[in-house]
């Protein structure tokens, strides 16, 4: 029995890390189709941002929706700054977004140093039988849950959001419509790169903060985001539950080098037969 | 189409005539330098400057080691400097950032290589990076010196390693543990030729102590990922969690296991624990009850490494925690230059003939004396174990003086057959 609960919560904990890594990247990749190569440099700012103002004096919490607020303002700036002028030249963003990335890391590097640091992780444990768990890893359940259902709630549920996809979907005719293309952008992306933050934030506790981060989660990201397709909540949601519940199970009974050779197989696999993703038909939008 | 003809064919013109100038200006820049040192008086007769290489990581993952190494290797190379040099020269170093990076170490090795002709180079931080350079040292032979705790076991007749040991230091770590914490262990390793050589010694001295080793799992250097680990670790109920963890991706493991409450039903011994200062990154709680062994411990009370404490966080800062690698380059130059004033010459048949002559060169360090052994190539040298104290440092339990690398000794004689080149595994 307790067994199980392990096994059911570590699976939770590494799906609900794959969504924290991603669920930014699907807004600004799956959303605006902007291949954001600097997506691990934001999850990177996000957790330094957190330990930042935890080393200032902060309780985590507080240090968290302050470092999500913080990127989304350098969201802003880089829209603003160099996305602007390359809206539907795929390859163009990815050679700035590259750019971009090593930009960041290296100012990273100057103000934070090269060394790796962390934070202790707040809240403590319990125990179930035989098995003790860190609260804070349990409350990452929650913490990806809500970021998914606050994404789900603004692109549907307020004006912003509405206009926000048909902003994405066909500019010239929302734009036609009356709509403020240019500042609707700037909010979207200042949005994915605020959740970025937040992934960023919520893994600071329990990963090597680096200037170099981004790299270990930059392609899982990709990986979950490409595979989830097009509708960005649904698509990422079910995306991450069967990339990481895999990854999860076959880390546990066999290595941690075959979990992730098991992640990148699966996804490989499934966008061999669908090629638009999980989520490419179904009838969902988000 | 036209425009860029016209520079192909300028730049063609071009081309000659800037090499001319820049041959020239090297030429003329050259003769500035030789004239300068003539005009210097005292430097024009010691001769020209030996130039010496090193590769070590200052950034990237496993900048946690090469920072501290990076600045152990300087603060080596000015105290030469200033004693007056080797062989009344001075010492000119050239080194490089590794990133992190095992190709990057290739490519500046062979850089080193054929451009500079070093006298020696030192460096490498994981064996994958040493087993990277090795070869290409050897090809062209350069004298190559190791500096850093690692599974052992390399016998190159080119080759010094100042490093720990397992023989030294898993030989005195693992009975530790089984007589003072518990018979069963578990083994969490860097996956890579260090941590699965190390974790084939912890198993043999395990099993000669009387204890069992339950488990043992592999992690790569790039993950920050345990949950497997500490999921295993709740279901096999070790005694001792033996770390031979690797890097600042790793750190997160010991924050993971205090957080899940481990810590109060299992304790950590680790031959790698402290060489990345993780218990100044880790707060004293993340940290608490770990125990370790090496020959340096920041702590040691005799007057030399309180003299070099003292230098180190003068030049550093008080920030800095002097790491057993920093004290194992320091002593990597320092044999090396005492070998160099031995054999009257930086040519490497006889830097190597006058380190293997007799019984070795000693060296006064941080840590007590060092002795190169002149068959293994390997040291001598005390060994310490301490277990983390709530001031970001270690504190000693126990000294042992001047233990023998005996496994290397035993399988290495590089007197005998200098032709050996392999790594000899248990």
């Amino acid at each position: 029995m307790d067994q199980l609960i392990n096994t059911l919560l570590g699976i939770l904990i590494s799906v609900s890390i794959l969504v924290l890594i991603s669920i930014g990247l699907a807004v600004i990749f799956g959303m605006m189709k902007i291949i954001n190569f600097a997506h691990g440099t934001f999850l990177m700012l996000g957790a330094f941002f957190t330990v930042t103002a935890v080393r200032a004096g902060l309780d985590f919490w507080p240090a968290a929706v302050l470092a999500t607020l913080a990127m989304g303002a350098v969201g802003l700036v880089i829209e603003r700054l160099l996305i602007r002028h390359l809206y539907g030249r795929l390859e163009a963003t990815m050679l700035a977004t590259f750019g971009l990335a090593l930009i960041l890391e290296q100012a990273a590097v100057l103000i934070w140093g090269a060394s790796s640091t962390g934070i202790s992780a707040p809240l403590s444990n319990f125990r179930i039988g035989r098995f003790s768990f860190s609260e804070y890893e349990v409350s990452l359940i929650a913490i990806a849950a809500l970021l998914l259902v606050l994404t789900y709630l603004l692109f549907t549920r307020t004006r912003f959001g509405i206009m926000a996809r048909a902003t994405t979907q066909n500019p010239e005719m929302a734009s036609a419509l009356g709509i403020n293309a240019r500042g609707i952008n700037m909010g979207t992306f200042a949005c994915g790169a605020a959740l970025a933050g937040a992934g960023g934030a919520a893994l600071a506790p329990i990963v090597a903060v680096s200037p170099s981060m981004g790299s270990a989660y930059i392609a899982n990201a990709f990986m979950t985001v490409v595979v989830g397709g097009p509708a960005i909540v649904t698509g990422t949601s079910i995306s991450a539950a069967l990339l990481g519940s895999v990854q999860h199970v076959v880390s546990d009974r066999t290595s941690i080098v075959l979990g992730a050779l098991a992640l990148l197989v699966l996804a490989i696999t499934i966008l061999r037969f669908m090629p638009e993703g999980i989520s490419g038909r179904l009838r969902r939008t988000l | 189409m036209h425009d860029q003809r016209s520079t192909i064919k300028s730049r063609a013109w071009w081309a000659p005539a800037l090499a001319v100038l820049a041959f020239i200006a090297l030429a003329l820049g050259v003769a500035a330098c030789g004239g300068g040192g003539d005009s210097g008086g005292d430097t024009a007769s010691s001769g020209e400057e030996i130039v010496v290489g090193s590769l070590l990581d200052a950034t990237g993952p496993l900048n946690i080691y090469g920072k501290e190494m990076t600045n152990a290797t300087k603060m080596a190379i000015d105290d030469i400097n200033e004693n007056g040099g080797v062989l009344d020269s001075k010492l000119k170093l050239v080194d490089f950032d590794t990133q992190s990076d095992d190709t990057k170490y290739t490519q500046y090795a062979n850089q080193l290589a054929l451009q500079e002709d070093p006298a020696v180079v030192m460096g490498g931080v994981t064996s994958a990076s040493r087993e990277a350079v090795r070869p290409i040292f050897d090809r062209n032979k350069i004298l190559y010196f190791y500096n850093e705790q690692y599974e052992g076991g390399v016998c190159d007749q080119d080759t010094f390693a100042t490093g720990v040991v397992p023989s030294q230091q898993l030989a005195a770590l693992i009975p530790w543990a089984i007589e003072n914490i518990g018979p069963k262990l578990y083994v969490v390793a860097a996956e890579y030729n260090y941590g699965e050589i190390s974790a084939d010694c912890v198993k043999k001295y395990a099993e000669e102590a009387g204890g069992t080793v339950v488990g043992t799992e592999f992690v790569p250097l790039e993950s920050s990922d345990f949950s497997s680990v500490i999921s295993h670790l709740q279901t096999t109920k070790p005694d001792v969690v033996v770390s031979l963890l690797v890097g600042g991706e790793h750190i997160p493991f010991y924050r993971t296991f205090n957080a899940t409450g481990l810590n109060s039903e299992m304790k950590i011994v680790s031959p790698t624990f402290g060489l990345g200062n993780e218990q100044v990154v880790l707060p004293p709680n993340e940290s608490k009850d770990i125990t370790v062994a090496y020959p340096y411990i920041e702590s040691l009370d005799n007057p030399v490494n309180k003299e070099f404490v003292k230098e180190y966080k003068a030049r550093f800062g008080d920030g800095a925690y002097v790491t057993d690698s920093a004290v194992t380059v320091w002593n990597g130059w320092h044999i090396w230059a005492d070998a160099v004033e031995k054999a009257g010459t930086t040519d490497r048949e006889a830097v190597i003939d006058a380190m293997q002559d007799g019984s070795g060169i000693s060296f006064d360090s941080p840590s007590g004396t060092v002795t190169m052994e002149p068959g293994s190539h390997h040291v001598a040298q005390d060994i310490s174990i301490a277990t983390t104290n709530d001031k970001h440092g270690f504190t000693v339990i126990s000294t042992k003086e001047n233990v023998p690398p005996a496994y290397e000794n035993e399988v290495c004689d590089l007197v005998k057959d200098p032709s050996t080149n392999q790594q000899f595994t248990p």
